[in-house]
Parts: C-alpha cells; structure tokens; sequence
C-alpha cells in the first residue's frame, strides 16, 4: 500500500510540476501577479508529493520490504541500518528519486529564502525549475519506477554490493546530487534572465549563494567519493580519471568557474553573458554526467545498470535542456547590455583568464572522457583515454591558472598594478623559488620526477601568496599586532572563505603532487613472521585471523609496524567475503600521519603460511583531505556572508551603490 | 560575427548529440580480438638473467603450446601460478612466458621464488610492445597458439584450475589432434 502511495504521489508531482511550469511564466510575460504567485505554493506542493514518494521508497528499505522490487534487488535484511538506508541511493531507479527530491527541496528552499526576489524573476526562475523536474519525473515514471511490486516477494534481498557498503559512500551520492542539482539553481536564474533580457548586479547577488551552495556540497561529494577509493579500492590511488570521476569534475571545473565570474558581474557588472553561459554550461555538465553514468556509451567501473530506452530517454532530456537554453542564449545573449570596462591587467582581468583556463580544462576532461566514443563513432577503433592523457593535456593548463591565483587577488578591480603586486609577492616567490629547490635536492635532483618540484612549488607560491594577501589586508607588521587582530575579525567572511579555499586548494595541490611522485610501494607473497620494509616502516606479519563481520566474513591480518626499530602501530587489514551476494572486498589498513599515511592491504593466500600482501607509503595524502576539508569551510565561511543573510538589496539601491563605486 | 560566437554552444552540442545518439547503439565493452586466428607476432626477446633462452617466434612454432603474460608486478599472476605449476606437471602442453613490463632482476627472482613453469620465458620490458602485438590488455592474459604458430585462443584474467579444465584443456586436445 506504502509503495502505490509514494507511485501516486510521483504522478501527482508530475502534474503539479507541468502547472509550476507553465501558468507562472505566461503570469510573469502578461504580468499578472496572481499567475506569478502560483509558483511559490506550487513549489511547496511538488516538494510535498516528491517528499511523500521519498519517505515511501525510503519505508520500503528501512522495513525490508521486499515485494517491492527495487529493495528486493538492492537491500538485504543482515544489512546494518545505514546500508539500507543508502541502498535506497545506491541503484538507478532510487538515486533518481534522490536527485528529483534534492530538486524540490532546491525549489522549496528558493519559495522560502526568495522572498526578496523580483516576483517576475522568482516566478520564472521556479517555472524553469519545474520544467526540469517535468523531464526528470517523466523519465522516472516511464523508465525507472522504483514501486514496482514483486509477487510473490522473495524471502530475501539480493544484497547491495559490498564495495558500496561502507560510511564514505553512503553520503556519497547526496552530496554530489546536491552539487548536480543545486548548479540547477543558477541555470534557472539564467535562463529567468536570458527570458527577461536582464542581468545585472543584483542578479548575480542572488545567484551566488545558490551556486557557493552547490559548489560546496559538490567538492564535499568529489572528495568523499576519492577518499572512500582511495581506501576501499586497495590500490592507494584516489584518483583515476574514470569517465565516472570526470562526470563529477567537469560540473565542478565550470562551477567554480560560475562562482568568480559570478563576482565581476555583482561588482563590476561585467562578462554577464559569459557568465549566463557557465550557469548553463555548469548544469549542463551535470545532466551529461548523468547521461553518461546511465546510458551505457562509456565503459566505466561504477556504472549503473544500463538499458539503451534510459539512455536514449535521458540523451533526449539532455538535448531539449541544453538545446532550448543554447539557443534562447544564441538569440537573447547579445542583446544583454554591455557592462563595465576593464584593462587586461585588473582583479577582472585576472578572475576572467582563470575563467578561460578553467573553461578550458572542463573542455578538454570532456574531449578525453569522450574520445573513446567518438573514435568508436568513427571507426578509429576502441582506444581508451587514461591518467597520461589528462596529465599532460590538463595539468599544464591548470599550472598557470595557480600562478594567477596568488597574484589575482591582489590586484585591484578595473585597472591594477601587476609591477606592485609582484613587488608584495617577493617573499612568496622567493620561498616558493627555494622550496621547489629544495625538493629537487631532497628528491635527489633527476632521481625524482621534475614535476614533484614544480608541484611542491606551486603549492607553495599559492599558500604564501593567500597568505600575503591577508597579510595586506589587515596590514600585518605595519600596524601593532592588536589592530591587525582586530582588521582580522573586521574582514567580510566572503574574504576569509577566499583565504581558505584558496589555502586548501595548495594544500590539495602539495598531497597530489607528493603521493603521485613519492609514493612507496610493495607486492610480495610474504610469510608469517616475515618482516617488508617500506619507506623505512618495517611490516611484520604475524598472524592472519578469520573474523566475522554482520554480514560478511574476513580474513584478518595483523601485521606489526615499526619505524627505526621502535614500535609505530599495529595494523589490521581484512580481506572480506560478504554473505549476500557473496562478493570480495578489501579493507585496507591506513595509518595516518603528518607526512603521509601508512597503508596495508591483504591479498590472496598464496600458500601454506603465504599471503600477498601489498604495503604502501603514500606520502601527503592527508593533505589532501585536509585541503579538500579547507575547501569546504571556506565555501561554508563565505556563505554565512551577512550581504548573504540580510538578503540582497532592491535593484535600485544596488544600481547607485554600482554608479556610486564607479565615479 | 558576434552572433555567430554566441551559436556556438548550440553547434558544439549538435555535434556532440550525434557522437550520443551513435553510441547508444554501440557496445564499448566490447573488445575486438581481431587477432585471433592471425599468426602470432614476431618476436625476440632476451633471456632473465639466469636463464638460457629467450623467447622467439620460432619456439611457438611445431607443437601446441600457450603463451603466458605475466609480470612480477602482477598479483593476480601470483594467484594463477600454482595451477600453471600444476599444469606443467602433467606435460601436455609446454606454457612460454613473457615477463612483461618488468624489471629482469624482479622476474627472475620471483620466478626463483614462486617456482618456474615456463618451458622458455622472454623479456618484454616496458613499455612492453611485444605483448602489445599480441593483443594484450592487461595480465595475466593467455593465448593458445597451435602448430602452425596461429593465435586460436585468448584468456583474460588468471588462470584456475576451473578455466584448465573447462575452457583451455578442451580447446588444445583439439587442436593437438
């Protein structure tokens, strides 16, 4: 009964979505108010019915009830309570009614914080929103009904795969559709602008905060995702450039692209179609990954089920998405007005080169993930595009972007003063100068990779050049020490968010360059007692155990590590087979430390006594979550702006705040 | 001019859609083995250290026999060892080994380690284009090579004795006849 009610509820989502979409953007074109207000009750409506679907699939996993189909194949009753409840995400169907979910609470979210909106904005921003979610509950409905009964209902569950069982990838997924879906926020702001011919200052005050939202939960999800492969896959990689991976940068790559361009046009009221066009380009980026996740035309080792009526359905969703909105840009884009001017040498100019740079590396992530397609397409025959392509296509096009990076910030709007800039940066030069040699002696000069030095020394260049520019702002050294304190607190929290992100972003940038150049590893059959040495860590092996887990068997091994003969931990790697369905996953032991993690996996029994093992150092790594973490805060930081929370300003008002900064 | 500029997203989508709509109806799983059936590559690799003989194309040549990739670096090698141990225990075919992209130190101690089942074994270091040649995509991969030195058979992945007895075994009694 549960299960038909959250079906109804789906079809009465639809119907209220084609409503949502329609009457309120006829309302907004004849201005008529009633029409317009139809949209913030219709949004609490969808949010109610897509809600109610929600709780009822989510019933059905909690409660193990298998007659529903979708729980029978993805759920099992030995599963403990939070894999059932993320098993709810963890398959097609259910991970679609998550994203339609995320959508209507986007919408909700924007009737309940958009009460300072244009009522012709907010009543077309909404009415775009629900044409998303038409297309969206139509392909659930048609394709991918998660309340299909089963009858008679098996007495158990298939089970979900156990490599997704585990806390990382359980928050994966909501995270990263809350990034995908919250990116849907800004292209409706755009498409609402392009519809209204209008963009300006205002317009960007209130699409910032939606697109910082999204970013953050999308850089949360990336890194949740990296992180849970980097110690579930057992192979001490965190990332791989798999069609799958690049489907969630790309989105993120145009996002952060969105995120600063978005600034000129609120300060500056400028690159505004340009602007217009990453909002597109950054949902657009979200829907291709879901195509390309869904549909089966890439090989990748975390997609869905596939079934060619999805993906010819979702390419369709795709292209009437993208198709429309690129066209009304084509036609409406030209006419928007042109905004402030700029020398090349300015905080715009510098913020519109990173843009490029940045616009750039999602083009050519795209060109690498669907070069496979393309050349089958053509018949150059079946090649796939790996970690050296991206290297050394990618790589390159981000070093210069994180040179800009330090010195952007400092320079001051419209026309800057690059000679005195780099004058302030002396010091982060000359540091990062002398730590990019000091790598290179501590590496061995060209017994390491060259690049390990340059990484190192960007990383550096970045964190000293962030750090210089807060310096300048609260005058350090120049003003007693209080004062700077007290400038310190003074300082918008949108600047401190820069800081941090910035901050974390080197970081991030110092862990990938050292675990990609420096990292130890061993494979061997090692016997009990034996004792591997690796990067100065001693493991010995002495005792491998059958334990048992809630739902699956394992192999444990306990080795003893020790660094320059005195004990450092011990450590317990397994090897797991899960009961339902009866599938190997390795668990990998990670000790960390502040130069890097300590990690040990169990393989195979090669013999009486013998295991593979495989032990690692991978120097940094936690730099990069920590980083990563940064990352987050700073977006969180700058979001609980107060020019955020006490809403933005009438049009008017920014108007001449805008004439006002210019004269 | 301008106007054009602002219709390119839509064009670079057009494209693309067509790129979309052909791949869903190709399989990128899968994978040609347009070798199969084609004479086994040319190659002459050198001997581990320790060894006599490396391996050439005249040595596939004559009698059934199996080419096996592996490499030191491989761990699933490790797990299909012990039954190619097994199989040349019974001597019914004689298994070559290419030791690929690895370093001749490391394979030949780990054959001194694991036990050798190799009746040759050739070096292919890296970036390993010999076995490249073979239509290899990743170790341990096996090819069944009959007298005439014709690829018939390929087998990705390790070797158990469920794969001996049911898929190669067969398939070289036959053609041994």
């Amino acid at each position: 009964m549960i299960a038909e009610i959250g079906h109804f509820a789906l079809i009465l989502a639809l119907a209220v979505a084609l409503v949502q979409a329609s009457v309120p953007l006829i309302g907004a074109q004849r201005g008529n108010a009633a029409w317009m207000g139809l949209a913030g009750p219709a949004a609490v409506a969808q949010f109610l019915c897509v809600g109610i679907a929600f709780a009822a699939l989510m019933h059905a996993y909690v409660t193990s009830d298998f007659s529903v189909l979708n729980v029978a194949q993805n759920s099992h009753s030995l599963k403990p309570m939070l894999y059932k409840v993320a098993g709810l995400w963890g398959n097609h169907e259910g991970s679609l009614l998550l994203w339609i979910t995320i959508l209507a609470v986007f919408g909700l979210a924007l009737t309940a914080f958009g009460g300072n909106l244009p009522p012709g904005l907010k009543a077309r921003a909404l009415a775009v929103q629900a044409m998303i979610a038409v297309g969206f509950l139509l392909f659930i409905l048609f394709t991918s009904n998660p309340f299909l009964r089963l009858d008679p209902p098996p007495m158990d569950g298939n089970g979900l795969n156990p490599m997704l069982q585990d806390p990382g990838l359980a928050f994966h997924p909501p995270f990263l559709y809350l990034g995908y879906v919250g990116f849907s926020m800004a292209f409706s702001f755009a498409i609402a602008a392009l519809i209204e011919g209008r963009v300006d200052a205002a317009w960007a005050r209130w699409v910032r905060p939606w697109t910082l939202a999204a970013w953050l939960f999308l850089t949360c999800g990336i890194a949740l995702g990296s992180w849970w492969a980097y110690y579930t896959l057992g192979w001490g990689g965190w990332w791989y450039w798999d069609p799958v991976e690049n489907a969630s940068f790309m989105p993120w790559l145009a996002g952060t692209a969105l995120l600063h361009s978005a600034v000129v046009v609120e300060k500056r009221d400028a690159l505004k179609s340009w602007t217009i066009l990453l909002a597109i380009v950054a949902f657009g980026f979200s829907l291709l990954g879901t195509f390309l996740v869904r549909s089966g035309v890439l090989t990748s080792v975390h997609a869905f089920a596939t079934d060619p009526a999805r993906g010819a359905f979702i390419l369709l969703l795709l292209l009437a998405v993208l198709g429309g909105s690129f066209t009304l840009y084509a036609v409406r884009a030209p006419s928007l007005k042109l905004g402030g001017l700029f020398a090349p040498l300015s905080r715009e100019g510098a913020l519109l080169f990173n843009n490029v740079l940045m616009a750039t590396g999602a083009g050519t992530v795209l060109l690498g993930t669907l070069y496979p397609l393309i050349a089958d397409a053509l018949n150059l025959g079946k090649v796939s595009v790996g970690a050296p392509f991206f290297n050394s296509v990618f790589l390159p096009l981000m070093a210069p972007m994180v040179v800009a990076m330090a010195i952007g910030p400092l320079l001051s709007w419209k026309r800057g003063d690059l000679a005195g800039v780099l004058g302030r940066l002396k010091f982060a030069l000359a540091a990062a100068v002398a730590g990019a040699a000091a790598v290179w002696v501590a590496q061995g000069g060209s017994a390491g990779p060259w690049w390990a030095a340059a990484g190192m020394g960007l990383a550096l260049w970045l964190l000293l050049g962030t750090l210089t520019e807060l310096a300048e702002r609260v005058r350090l050294f120049r003003l007693p020490l209080g004062q700077s304190l007290q400038r310190a607190s003074h300082l918008p929290r949108s600047a401190w968010g820069m800081t941090l992100a910035h901050g974390g972003l080197a970081l991030v940038i110092a862990g990938m360059t050292a675990s990609s150049a420096w990292k130890s590893e061993s494979v061997q059959n090692q016997k009990l007692g034996e004792t591997v040495t690796v990067a100065g860590y001693a493991f010995t092996l002495t005792a491998v155990n059958a334990v048992k887990g809630p739902n699956y068997d394992a192999q444990q091994a306990v080795f003893q590590v020790s660094k320059d003969g005195r004990p450092f931990a011990e450590m317990r790697p397994e090897k797991r087979i899960f009961i339902m369905p009866p599938r190997p996953a390795t668990d990998a032991a990670i000790r960390g430390t502040l130069l890097g993690d300590v990690y040990a996996v169990l393989g195979d029994q090669a013999g009486d006594g013998v295991w593979v093992t495989r032990l690692y150092f991978n120097p940094m790594v936690p730099w990069m979550w920590a980083g990563a973490a940064l990352m987050v805060l700073g977006g969180l930081v700058s979001l609980s702006d107060r020019r955020h929370r006490i809403g933005a300003p009438a049009r008017a008002r920014a108007a001449a705040a805008a004439a006002a900064a210019k004269a | 001019m301008r106007r054009l500029l602002y219709l390119l997203p839509v064009l670079v989508l057009g494209v693309l859609a067509l790129f979309f709509m052909k791949g869903l109806e190709m399989d990128p799983h899968e994978i040609p083995s347009v070798l199969l059936n084609t004479p086994a590559p040319a190659i002459n690799l050198a001997a581990l250290p320790g060894h006599d003989h490396g391996l050439t194309t005249d040595d596939l040549k004559g009698r059934v026999s199996v080419v096996d990739i592996f490499g030191s670096w491989c761990v699933s090698c490790a797990q299909e060892h012990p039954t190619l141990l097994a199989i040349k225990e019974t001597g019914i075919v004689p298994i070559y080994g290419i030791d690929w992209r690895d370093d001749p130190v490391k394979g030949a101690e780990w054959l001194k380690k694991n036990g050798d089942p190799y009746e040759r074994v050739g070096l292919d270091p890296a970036p390993g284009h010999a076995s490249v040649d073979f239509g290899v995509t990743g170790a341990p991969e096996s090819f069944i090579v009959d007298k005439g030195g014709i690829i018939r058979w390929k087998h990705i992945g390790p070797i158990t004795p469920e794969v001996w007895e049911t898929e190669l075994l067969p398939k070289i009694r036959e053609l041994q006849k």
